[in-house]
């Protein structure tokens, strides 16, 4: 089988209380597929902090999730400001979040870290002013 | 095969699609004019019948007085019961009401849950447990967890619900004191709030098999205390239960007696989901202990209940004023949890909505779905009789609906426009 299926879904970048939903909606087409718990909650916890990241500091953006038959890739593409230090900002606790949102609970500096930690594969191209894409996948074996 | 409680009286019902369009895990369809339940789906959750504008959906439950064969009739009484009765100060009054009309004895499952909270205080100090810990009381959400978020089933407190530790007591207590009875004599009665209780009585849960032998309908019943309770006989029964056994019966009670403010309680399935979203994905850190009730308000929302539940909740507000805070403490110099209220044995995972048992077939068939979906109207309609275009797409992959049933496509223009072009 060399076919993949992909699902795609726009993070609103307006709407803070919206954020989550399309990890929601990855959890349920997974689970239709008959994808194993445990991934299915990894690729949800990769998704769901993608999706805050998005909202938090690039206005929203887009998400592709795709599915093959060795494993499903997480696409994250955003327009937003840009990450200066990637390094830095992949260490865990270090955050530019705004107090308005830290004073929510979020940007405790924990995203990228847990997205690296629950996926197999992570890569960030990041140009400041341009935007950023995330590119991370979990193997199914 | 899984005994729901949720029956269809299929001469009420008419096949408005409302139930479709309420069920939490999309288990109803409309078939021929009628509500199908998918057994495999259904969590009991009761959602249904709540929201039926015929009546035509309702708990199956036992009748009182089809039971004349047992010698020793007990009633366990859920603490929702009291909050059903307008002006009721005293417990005691409802309790002989019981008496009155036919039990031999009562055995108040406030009681129990009163233990229940002293164990799960225990429980949360055990080292290595999965936290946090979710309540096992309700059984909707047992079943929900355990057909959706197969990652949090080891979540769940591993100790019995109130109603099984209830029934345990209440036949020990019987067989001392009327060691003339079997144990076939001895019937004990769980006066339920809810549909889901029902199913999980019938069921059990995963390996373990209830200890009630009939289950009745707290609405039943209230009906024929109303007949025996305006006597106002003084009680010469008296009841068992502090404040935190009587507020187990709405949302909210069952975690704040757990002495730490690291809880959580939600009621209704939607709230829920999200509750439950989030603890899997790990988004509410240092949570100790979360309470989940199907119904909104907790059980005093159950179904088979009389009262608005927030008027009940208020209504046990005045009953518990006076009471002390707990009449069933363990033994200070008791530190563990006894094995007869254990209970090890989760409900399987299911995957309910796995389209196939091949992933290959699984994604052929999800494809499929999309390109389907993506040619549907979107306007979630109902008339189709699935509850939504998408789950439309998924019958019609599945094999079960097929595409003319599609009101809106079948009348819709574009095929002329489009053989006009």
């Amino acid at each position: 089988m060399s076919e993949s299926l992909t699902f795609h879904y726009d993070v609103d970048g307006e709407d803070f209380t919206s954020a989550g939903q399309a990890s929601v909606q990855v959890k349920k087409n997974l689970r239709r597929l008959g994808i194993p718990p445990e991934i299915i909650r990894q690729v949800s916890i990769a998704m769901y902090e993608g999706e805050i990241n998005m909202v938090i500091h690039a206005g929203g953006g887009k998400a592709d999730v795709i599915v093959s038959e060795d494993k499903i890739e997480i696409i994250l593409e955003d327009h937003g400001p840009g990450i200066a230090d990637v390094e830095l900002a992949m260490q865990e606790g270090y955050s530019t979040a705004p107090d308005s949102v830290r004073s929510l609970g979020f940007g405790a500096g924990m995203g990228l870290p847990n997205m690296k930690r629950y996926m197999d594969e992570m890569t960030i191209d990041s140009v400041v002013g341009k935007g950023t894409t995330i590119k991370m996948a979990v193997y199914l074996s | 095969m899984f005994k729901h409680s949720v029956e269809l009286d299929v001469s009420k019902c008419t096949g408005c699609t409302t139930c479709i369009r309420h069920c939490p895990t999309e288990a109803i369809r409309i078939r021929e004019g009628r509500a199908v339940i998918n057994d495999d789906r259904c969590i009991d959750c009761g959602e249904c019948i709540r929201v039926c504008p015929n009546k035509a959906k309702k708990a199956m439950c036992s009748k009182f007085e089809h039971y004349t064969h047992y010698k020793w009739k007990i009633a366990l009484p859920a603490p929702a019961l009291y909050g059903q009765f307008d002006g009721l100060d005293d417990v005691d009054a409802v309790l002989q009401g019981l008496i009155d009309i036919g039990f031999d004895d009562v055995f108040e499952v406030a009681s129990a849950a009163e233990l229940v909270t002293e164990y799960t205080r225990l429980y949360l100090k055990t080292e290595g447990i999965k936290k946090p810990v979710i309540s096992s009381a309700c059984p909707a959400v047992v079943r929900l967890i355990s057909l959706r978020y197969p990652y949090l089933r080891d979540n769940i407190m591993p100790i019995l619900p109130p109603i099984e530790i209830a029934a345990m007591l209440a036949r020990k207590k019987a067989k001392e004191e009327h060691p003339e009875f079997d144990d076939g004599d001895i019937g004990i009665f769980f006066i339920s709030p809810c549909a889901a209780k029902v199913s999980y009585i019938r069921n059990g849960f995963g390996d373990y098999k209830s200890k009630i032998d009939v289950v009745v309908s707290l609405k039943d019943i209230y009906f024929m205390l109303m007949g025996v309770m305006k006597n106002e006989t003084s009680p010469k029964v008296s009841s068992k239960a502090g404040m935190i056994g009587i507020a187990w019966a709405s949302s909210g009670g069952e975690a704040s007696a757990i002495l730490n403010d690291k809880y959580l309680a939600a009621d209704g399935i939607e709230n829920i989901n999200k509750v439950l979203d989030a603890i899997e994905n790990g988004n509410i850190p240092q949570l100790e202990f979360v309470e989940l009730n199907a119904c909104p308000g907790g059980c005093v929302g159950g179904v088979m209940t009389i009262e608005n539940p927030y008027i009940a909740r208020t209504r046990l507000q005045s009953v518990r004023r006076y009471l002390p805070v707990s009449l069933n403490r363990l033994p200070s110099d008791m530190h563990y949890i006894p094995e007869s209220v254990v209970c090890s044995s989760l409900p399987t995972y299911t995957p309910i909505s796995r389209l196939s048992e091949s992933f290959s077939e699984s994604m052929r068939m999800m494809a499929e779905i999309q390109r389907i979906r993506e040619t549907l109207p979107g306007i979630d309609c109902g008339a189709c009789g699935s509850p939504s275009c998408r789950a439309f797409a998924e019958d019609i992959v599945r094999g079960t609906a097929s595409l003319d049933k599609c009101c809106v496509l079948v009348n819709s223009p574009k095929t002329e426009t489009e053989e006009t072009q």
